[in-house]
């Protein structure tokens, strides 16, 4: 191989005095696409955070193209042509494509300072063509959908001469056919010669995408070798260590005997997409719903969870129609929602604080919130779900986002609801964790919990549920006993409308 | 004002990474104490009379600082209390000028209060006007009212127990208007700091849809904060009137700016999540040392202003932590 364009050299980060990364090493070649992996808080962002210059190193060194580089701020890292596709967008909603893309460097009509507004439309139509999409420079951000918003940080990277790219976990709200375009913008971008650090907690992915793959665990590099004939056992063996396996199989937990429902949907028409729809699920069920983005399932869950009133149509948990929110969480419903950062947490809370806060009525006494008789929860809390913090009063802004989702998990879990409905539960999650969070769901269930789990990714669906629902044209177009669900595939075109089976009739 | 604290581990036994910024209003108090005692402090600024007198006239500021930190916690914001204080005194004074006793003039001055309170509850929560402009609007409908009401005359308070109660008594040498204001910090600080409807502010001011997720009413609990503002704004403005022994329609004409600024300097963050009485109390008492100590020095009025304005953005830039 020739010498690497970007090479990392034994980079070391401490933020107070906890070593998060201890000589790192990471290279780069020119057009690669090269795979960051690791755990939940293995460093990752951080490594990656250094390169772009949101944080400074506290040792080592970095080069590009054999020169050694200064990254002391952004503005370096732009300079030195590094550019960072952030999982939270960094997009103005309210600006046009075009503004966006120029914001803050805006082309100006010579010899004055006014904006070169032509211009700016122009050159941005330019890239948007290159990169093969079909985007309106003078849309607004905020009418995009998810996958272009991506497309335009990209665009804007491309705008600063960038040819290194970071992209960190880039597909974890992006839809299938939305994955299918970034991955092919990825392409064209290699063949131009850019270089792609990508990060992401999907095997199947990498194994798609990259050249090489470079896994982290507990702040250090443990593995870089290329693609080619790498399996996913080795990746996860990397990633966890040597007798660590994540099983990721699923356990056939056999029919519910005659116990009746929980809960029951009937003939639920929402305002959005939802036209009929009625299921039950039975306690100690685990029951998967499958659609396409967009297909209503999250409205589904919101309504049961009593966030949205149907139009129609009504819910009936444990016997009785259910009230509204307040009613569905002390009946013991819970709601991990998709969003975590929106909806999930208070970031500038700490992890103590938001496990306890949809438990805050059980830990008050006489008004009185008991800490004490609070912190042991917590503490089991993160012990239980192994969430990596320092301690329960690290603000949760402050965890790794794998580690952020396990808190929001484990808030409800600590609540010990009767239904958990799962909305995208393992977004950003680490395979390893994963499979612990399916274990833990799984035990919850063998003890009486009912579970309802949308995801967009079958792998975890088909590793997961007994049952599987799928959602098409706003009605259960059909209901799966996953025992006779044989594969993937076969999930993904029920998803897709196709072929039609007649609807299982469940054995009660 | 975003950023944030980084936890050390407990495991580690190097120092602790303090941040400073938190204690800045702490700082700054000590610190312009320490200068006043110096160049004052022999024209009577440490006399216990003096100090004694801080209290007094920083009292109104506190009680309606308090309430204000649970506006601002929650993500809001009141600047109705000015004008309530006024509203309050009036009723209060116009109740016993009537000949009713002064308990009842108390519990429709509250009243008062708890009314505007459910306004503002009202037009934030249920109809959802941003409490920006509905308190703006509030503040100019109530100081309105309150010239209305009187026509700006001053009613006098002639009820010696009601004034030695509320504004100008002592109890063992102690005024009572610092009785109350640290009676209403702390009880402030432990409903803040140690209960749930604390919690729950905090959590709305923070995130309110992930509040919302987890099931807390945040409508309800602005609402309450509101109520709760209103009160203190009463509150305030009957010890106002106890000091004074009279009760005017120009009463607490800024208190709410004086009041925003001391919750800000004490740390609580103006995007809401974050907050501190304690620090709150400290603000207030900051601002209230610094005008006394401008005027012991003998500026004027116009300079006092200017001082203190700028103190006052100079300690809040120092609070601010770096990269927020
Ligand atoms: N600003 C910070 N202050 C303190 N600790 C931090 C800070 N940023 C990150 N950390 C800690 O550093 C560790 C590594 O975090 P990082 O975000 O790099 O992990 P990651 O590999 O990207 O994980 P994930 O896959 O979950 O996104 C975590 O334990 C995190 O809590
Ligand atoms: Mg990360």
């Amino acid at each position: 191989m020739s010498s690497p364009f970007l090479q990392m050299t034994h980079i070391g980060k401490s933020f107070g005095n906890i070593p998060v990364l201890r000589r790192v090493s990471f290279d780069l070649q020119k057009a690669e696409v090269h795979a960051l992996m690791g755990g939940n808080g293995a460093g990752k962002s951080t490594l990656m955070k250094i390169l772009t210059g949101v944080y400074t190193k506290d040792t080592g060194t970095i080069s590009i193209d054999g020169q050694t580089v200064d990254i002391t701020d952004t503005a370096a890292s732009e300079r030195a042509g590094i550019a960072m596709i952030f999982q939270e967008f960094s997009l103005v909603p309210t600006l046009t494509v075009a503004q966006n893309i120029w914001l803050g460097r805006e082309p100006r009509l010579p010899g004055t300072p006014f904006i070169n507004n032509a211009a700016m439309v122009r050159q941005s139509r330019l890239i948007l063509q290159e990169l093969g999409v079909d985007i309106d420079p003078e849309a607004l951000v905020g009418s995009l959908p998810v996958g272009f918003m991506q497309i335009v940080e990209i665009a804007k990277a491309l705008s600063k001469q960038a040819r290194i790219l970071v992209m960190d976990e880039p597909t974890s709200s992006l839809s299938e056919a939305e994955t299918e375009a970034l991955f092919d913008l990825v392409r064209k971008l290699k063949s131009s010669g850019i270089s792609i650090v990508y990060i992401s907690h999907r095997m199947a992915e990498i194994l798609t995408i990259c050249d090489r793959v470079t896994v982290m665990r507990d702040g250090e590099t443990v593995m870089t070798e290329p693609c080619a004939g790498l399996s996913v056992a080795r990746i996860v063996e990397a990633m966890l260590g040597a007798g660590h396996t994540a099983s990721f199989e699923w356990q056939d937990r056999g029919d519910r005997p005659a116990v009746p429902p929980i809960l029951h949907v009937r003939n639920l028409r929402l305002a959005s997409r939802v036209q009929d729809v009625s299921f039950d699920i039975r306690p100690g069920e685990i029951v998967g719903l499958a659609g396409l983005m967009g297909s209503g399932r999250t409205e589904i869950a919101e309504t049961i969870f009593g966030r949205r009133t149907a139009v129609s149509g009504e819910v009936i948990f444990d016997g009785q129609p259910l009230r509204g929110q307040a009613d569905a969480i002390d009946r013991g419903i819970a709601l991990v929602p998709e969003d975590r950062r929106k909806m999930g947490l208070v970031l500038d809370h700490s992890v103590r604080d938001n496990v306890l806060l949809p438990n805050l009525a059980r830990f008050t006494r006489h008004f009185f919130v008991r800490d004490a008789e609070a912190l042991s929860t917590v503490t089991q809390t993160i012990r239980d779900l192994k969430i990596k913090t320092d301690g329960p009063d690290k603000l949760s802004r402050l965890l790794s986002g794998g580690n952020q989702q396990k808190i929001v998990l484990g808030k409800w879990l600590a609540r010990d609801p009767r239904l958990l409905i799962l909305d995208e539960p393992t977004i950003g999650v680490d395979i390893g964790a994963k499979s612990e969070i399916v274990a833990t769901v799984r035990a919850m269930a063998d003890r009486g919990m009912a579970v309802l789990v949308i995801s967009s990714e079958l792998e975890e669906l088909m590793a997961i549920s007994d049952r599987i629902l799928v959602l098409h044209g706003g009605r259960i177009t059909q209901d799966l006993n996953r025992r006779t669900v044989a594969s993937e595939e076969e999930l993904h075109h029920a998803i897709q409308g196709h072929g039609h089976r007649a609807v299982d009739a469940i054995p009660a | 004002m975003q950023s944030k604290v980084t936890a050390t581990g407990r495991s580690t036994p190097s120092l602790p990474d303090i941040q400073w910024q938190n204690y800045i209003v702490y700082i700054f108090f000590v610190v312009v104490l320490g200068f006043f005692a110096v160049m004052i402090g022999d024209k009577g600024f440490l006399s216990v009379t003096n100090l004694f007198n801080i209290a007094r006239t920083t009292a109104m500021i506190t009680v309606i600082a308090v309430a204000m930190t649970f506006i601002i916690s929650a993500g809001e914001l009141d600047l109705s209390v000015g004008s309530t204080t006024a509203l309050a005194a009036l009723i209060c004074a116009l109740v016993m000028q009537a000949g009713y006793p002064w308990p009842l003039a108390v519990v429709a001055a509250i009243a008062s209060g708890l009314a505007v309170g459910c306004l503002n509850g009202v037009f934030v929560t249920m109809i959802g006007i941003p409490s920006f402009l509905v308190t703006l609007g509030m503040m100019q409908f109530i100081r309105g009212l309150d010239m209305r009401v009187t026509y700006t005359n001053p009613i006098s308070i002639s009820n010696q127990t009601y004034n030695g109660i509320f504004g100008s008594g002592y109890v063992f040498g102690v005024p009572s208007l610092l009785i109350w204001s640290v009676v209403i910090a702390l009880l402030g600080h432990v409903v803040l700091k140690y209960t749930g409807f604390g919690r729950e502010i905090l959590a709305t001011g923070g995130n309110r849809q992930a509040a919302e997720y987890s099931g807390i009413k945040t409508r309800r609990v602005k609402f309450y904060a509101f109520l709760l503002s209103g009160a203190a704004a009463a509150l305030a403005g009957m010890l106002y009137a106890g000091m004074m022994q009279t009760a005017r329609f120009n009463f607490g004409e800024g208190a709410e700016l004086m009041a925003i600024a001391a919750v800000i300097l004490g740390g609580t963050s103006l995007f809401g999540g974050k907050g501190t009485i304690l620090g709150t109390f400290a603000g207030s008492l900051l601002i209230g040392t610094i005008n006394n100590g401008l005027i012991i020095m003998g500026l004027d009025v116009s300079e006092q202003m200017m001082i203190s304005g700028a103190i006052i953005i100079v300690a809040v830039a120092f609070g601010k932590k770096p990269g927020a």
